[in-house]
């Protein structure tokens, strides 16, 4: 049972290619990461997958009636529109306060229903966008860059809410990262992509991937050798473990 | 409808038409950083005054015409993606100057161009207020029934695209309604400041609310005050009424930014 495919995926930007041949299938309850380097087409991937760009070629199926939750890599809010948390959190559809405090309170903020949007930190934003993905009981759940601009031990709380989400809900999540190392750990499966899907399997598979490494490299950079590193030689890390 | 017969009465109501319905559109003017595009839309409509008179149809046929064509022009160049703002710049301002040269040519009787550029409220008749109100009714019904979406796609067009909504088709709602309440505003405030009635009770409404439908009803309410007002003032003072109604706005905007600095 699929929940969503993309087959034979191509994405232009006018004249520019920006993803090419991408096929994938995302089933039940599976969490999936996209990495890849800046311009390697993730966002557009995901845009694509929600309907927000047109595929200059190939198609996205989805399974018909898919509930999907999206969180969006970042609010763009004008300064000139007012809006609290809780009347954010019934966009577009009202919500009655019982359902929005449970999602308040699975996505970590229980507190922040009276605030103004504009006002919370880059945290709690994520959090409460994440609230909001929660409240149409998403199959699965769409994060684009769910973490930019968090600190490490942010992120990292932030992955294990997912996580955490997922066992309670069952939902399937596709995110896009650049934080290798916090995401490979989190993931069942993990698509790298640039420009095209140059692997993808369990973290450890695309770990030892040559096309992996070509791409990020095996130094410190290489948080895939880092993920590896801190299995065999932790004691190499010290206190960073 | 004794009253009606006041032209007074006739301008107040007029005067709070419009005001009603560029509340609430005038948050949105204000939220998606509209102005321009209001201001191009009614600059563009002087055009239309001009064909009007030359082919002996109402003005309001030839404003709304061009206004809605102006509308459609600037959310289709919006939707390519490309820097529009030049190109807003030149067909607005050469719709205007062509109109205004149009205008010149017209055999016959000389135009008062000025009840165009800034408003003729005091010649408000009941046709004219039929044609206001039902304007004010349309747009005012259009945005509460499209609201919750219009609201989404405000927020980004992803977001509303995840939720099944074409971000696309809420800013062809809120083009045209623009176009609309441009057209029926231009017997009360005019074309050149029909953008600050927009803009000026929205953004007066701003400093005092939590939420967008408290800012859209306070904006409601503050135009609805300063047309009233202007129209009094206008009539105790001898000014312009539409000028007057703006400047009464423009003193409720300021008094509202001090009372909030004030208060913190």
């Amino acid at each position: 049972m699929t929940l969503i495919a993309v087959e034979g995926l191509e994405i232009r930007h006018g004249a520019r290619r920006v993803l090419h041949d991408v096929t994938l299938t995302l089933r039940p309850g599976e969490i999936v990461t996209i990495v890849g380097p800046n311009g390697s087409g993730k966002s557009s991937l995901l845009r694509a997958m929600i309907g927000a760009i047109r595929p200059a070629r190939g198609r996205v199926v989805r399974r018909p009636g898919l509930r999907i939750g999206y969180v969006p890599q970042r609010l763009t809010l004008d300064a000139s529109l007012p809006m609290t948390v809780r009347r954010f959190l019934s966009l577009p559809r009202p919500v009655s306060d019982a359902e929005a405090r449970v999602a308040l309170e699975r996505a970590g903020v229980p507190q922040v229903a009276p605030a103004q949007v504009g006002a919370l930190s880059g945290g709690q934003l994520q959090r409460v966008l994440l609230a909001r993905a929660l409240l149409g009981d998403p199959e699965l759940l769409i994060l684009d860059e769910p973490t930019q601009g968090l600190d490490q031990p942010g992120s990292a709380a932030f992955y294990r809410q997912i996580e955490a989400i997922r066992t309670e809900t069952g939902c399937a999540v596709l995110m896009v990262s650049h934080e290798l190392h916090v995401v490979m750990a989190a993931s069942d499966r993990v698509i790298c992509l640039n420009g095209h899907v140059c692997c993808e399997g369990h973290p450890e598979q695309v770990a030892s991937a040559p096309e992996y490494r070509a791409l990020f490299g095996t130094g410190t950079q290489g948080a895939l050798a880092l993920y590896r590193h801190e299995h065999t030689h932790r004691h190499d890390h010290g206190p960073a473990a | 409808m004794i009253l009606l017969d006041s032209f007074l009465i006739r301008a107040a109501l007029a005067g709070l038409g419009v005001a009603l319905a560029a509340g609430p559109l005038g948050c949105f003017v204000v939220w998606r950083r509209m102005a321009y595009f209001g201001d191009a839309t009614a600059h563009a409509t002087i055009l239309g005054v001009a064909l009007a008179l030359a082919l002996e149809v109402p003005i309001l046929a030839g404003a709304l015409v061009v206004a809605l064509a102006m509308a459609l022009a600037i959310w289709w160049l919006s939707g390519r993606g490309e820097a529009t703002d030049t190109l807003l710049g030149v067909m607005a301002h050469s719709a205007l100057a062509f109109g205004l040269v149009a205008v010149a040519f017209l055999p016959g009787v000389r135009i008062d161009l000025m009840a165009y550029l800034f408003g003729d409220i005091l010649s408000v008749g009941r046709i004219d207020l039929l044609v206001i109100w039902g304007g004010a009714a349309l747009v005012t019904a259009l945005l509460a029934w499209r609201w919750q979406r219009l609201l989404t796609s405000t927020l980004g067009a992803d977001l509303a695209h995840a939720a099944g909504i074409d971000p696309r088709r809420e800013q062809l709602i809120l083009t045209l309604s623009l176009a609309v309440v441009v057209a029926v505003a231009i017997k009360v405030v005019g074309v050149l400041l029909i953008a600050a009635l927009l803009l000026i009770p929205a953004a007066a409404a701003r400093r005092f609310v939590r939420t967008p439908e408290t800012m859209a009803l306070a904006a409601a309410g503050l135009g609805g005050v300063a047309a009233l007002g202007g129209v009094w003032a206008s009539w105790a003072w001898d000014t312009p009424t539409g000028p007057t109604i703006v400047c009464i706005a423009a003193l409720i905007f300021a008094a509202a930014t001090a009372v909030r600095r004030g208060g913190g």
